[in-house]
């Protein structure tokens, strides 16, 4: 990496540090006001819920990145079989990610 | 994980003892998946021909997998140093409501408030469900020890995988990595499943899921926001609302 590109890419981890914490800090600042058990920190919990299951439903459905390679059926049915896995043995999670790995490997490489 | 509800019940005995609990708990599928993801990131830091301290500095400072993705893909692409601090400022936005639904059950009298600030800097999704669901069963001042236990080791371990899989990359096959890298979102899934136990929790994640890409399209700076607040003010406002059916069962 050149000198330059090197100050950039520095620069960038500096911004993307600054930008990271401050969603970490201003929440500790706030959090010191709320009360665990109140309705505002339940909804709170429902947002942060929410948010999370549609970030990881749209990686699963419209990936960027590596996944975006791999086609959607081949996504779908790993997804599939992973959680159909990790019911069947009682939810055994390591066993059900897996499946889930191997069978996008399998299926990309199937060519689906 | 090994650890039952009713020996969590009772705690752990000492704040120390908390600590070490933590981070015995990633022992399993939280440190298996972590691990795996890293390694794919450690590969996409390789590939994009960064040198490895670069990436593990990314890891240190700004440490959550979304935004280091978003960071180092968006430098490959030549975009403006506003460009990806806005990226990675938007991708990381719902640590707040992380941090805010965590943070309050956490915190125990007589703490001193960096030990909080310190702790949040690992919050991140894999952390933040396993504290969600662990911490309400422990004593107060047991809380805190349990979580950065848990999430300061998997930041210590990720360090590990950034290396393996930067000097693994090229040696491993796409079509290998690429199953490497969806273990992330499946776990995530799945403990999301198995965590859907409440009626409110259920409707946060199911309302979640059906908007998360739907607004993804319409907006994908502001789609995950969106989502954020629609589906989950709608599930909280619905799980307020509507009759406790079958309670009484």
């Amino acid at each position: 990496m050149s000198g330059p590109l090197l100050q950039a890419a520095l620069l960038a981890i500096a911004a993307a540090a600054v930008v990271t914490y401050f969603w970490r800090g201003l929440g500790v600042l706030l959090a010191g006001r709320l009360h665990p058990e109140s309705a505002l920190v339940s909804w709170i919990a429902a947002v942060a819920y929410a948010m999370l299951a549609g970030l990881i439903a749209r990686i699963i459905v419209m990936p960027i990145g590596p996944l975006a390679t791999t086609s959607l059926s081949a996504r779908l049915a790993a997804a599939v079989l992973a959680a159909a896995l990790f019911y069947l043995s009682r939810r055994n999670l390591i066993l059900g990610v897996s499946a889930g790995g191997a069978a996008l490997v399998l299926l990309t490489q199937a060519g689906f | 994980m090994t650890n039952t509800a009713a020996q969590a019940q009772r705690g752990y005995g000492s704040e120390r003892a908390a600590f070490f609990a933590g981070m015995r708990d990633i022992v399993g599928a939280p440190g298996f998946v972590l691990a795996a993801t890293y390694v794919g990131y450690g590969s996409l830091v390789r590939v994009s021909e960064w040198p490895v301290w670069l990436g593990l500095l990314n890891s240190l400072t700004g440490w959550a997998i979304p935004g280091q993705i978003v960071l180092v893909e968006l430098f490959a692409t030549g975009a403006p140093l506003a460009a990806i601090a806005i990226a990675v400022w938007l991708t990381n936005m719902r640590l707040l409501p992380m941090t805010l639904a965590l943070m309050p059950m956490l915190m125990a009298p007589g703490v001193p408030r960096w030990r909080y600030y310190g702790a949040a800097h690992f919050i991140a999704v894999t952390g933040w469900v396993q504290a969600m669901r662990e911490c309400p069963l422990l004593p107060l001042e047991e809380r805190h020890p349990y979580f950065t236990g848990f999430a300061g080791s998997l930041f210590v371990m990720t360090l590990g995988a950034t290396t393996v899989g930067y000097y693994l990359a090229g040696s491993v096959p796409t079509s290998v990595s690429l199953g490497l890298v969806f273990l992330n979102p499946i776990y995530f899934m799945l403990i999301f499943a198995a965590d859907a136990r409440s009626r409110g929790r259920i409707m946060a994640l199911g309302s979640g899921a059906v908007c998360g890409p739907l607004f993804h399209i319409v907006s994908p700076t502001w789609g995950l926001m969106l989502t954020g607040l629609v589906a989950g003010t709608a599930a909280f406002a619905a799980d307020r609302l509507l009759p406790a059916s079958g309670a009484a069962r």
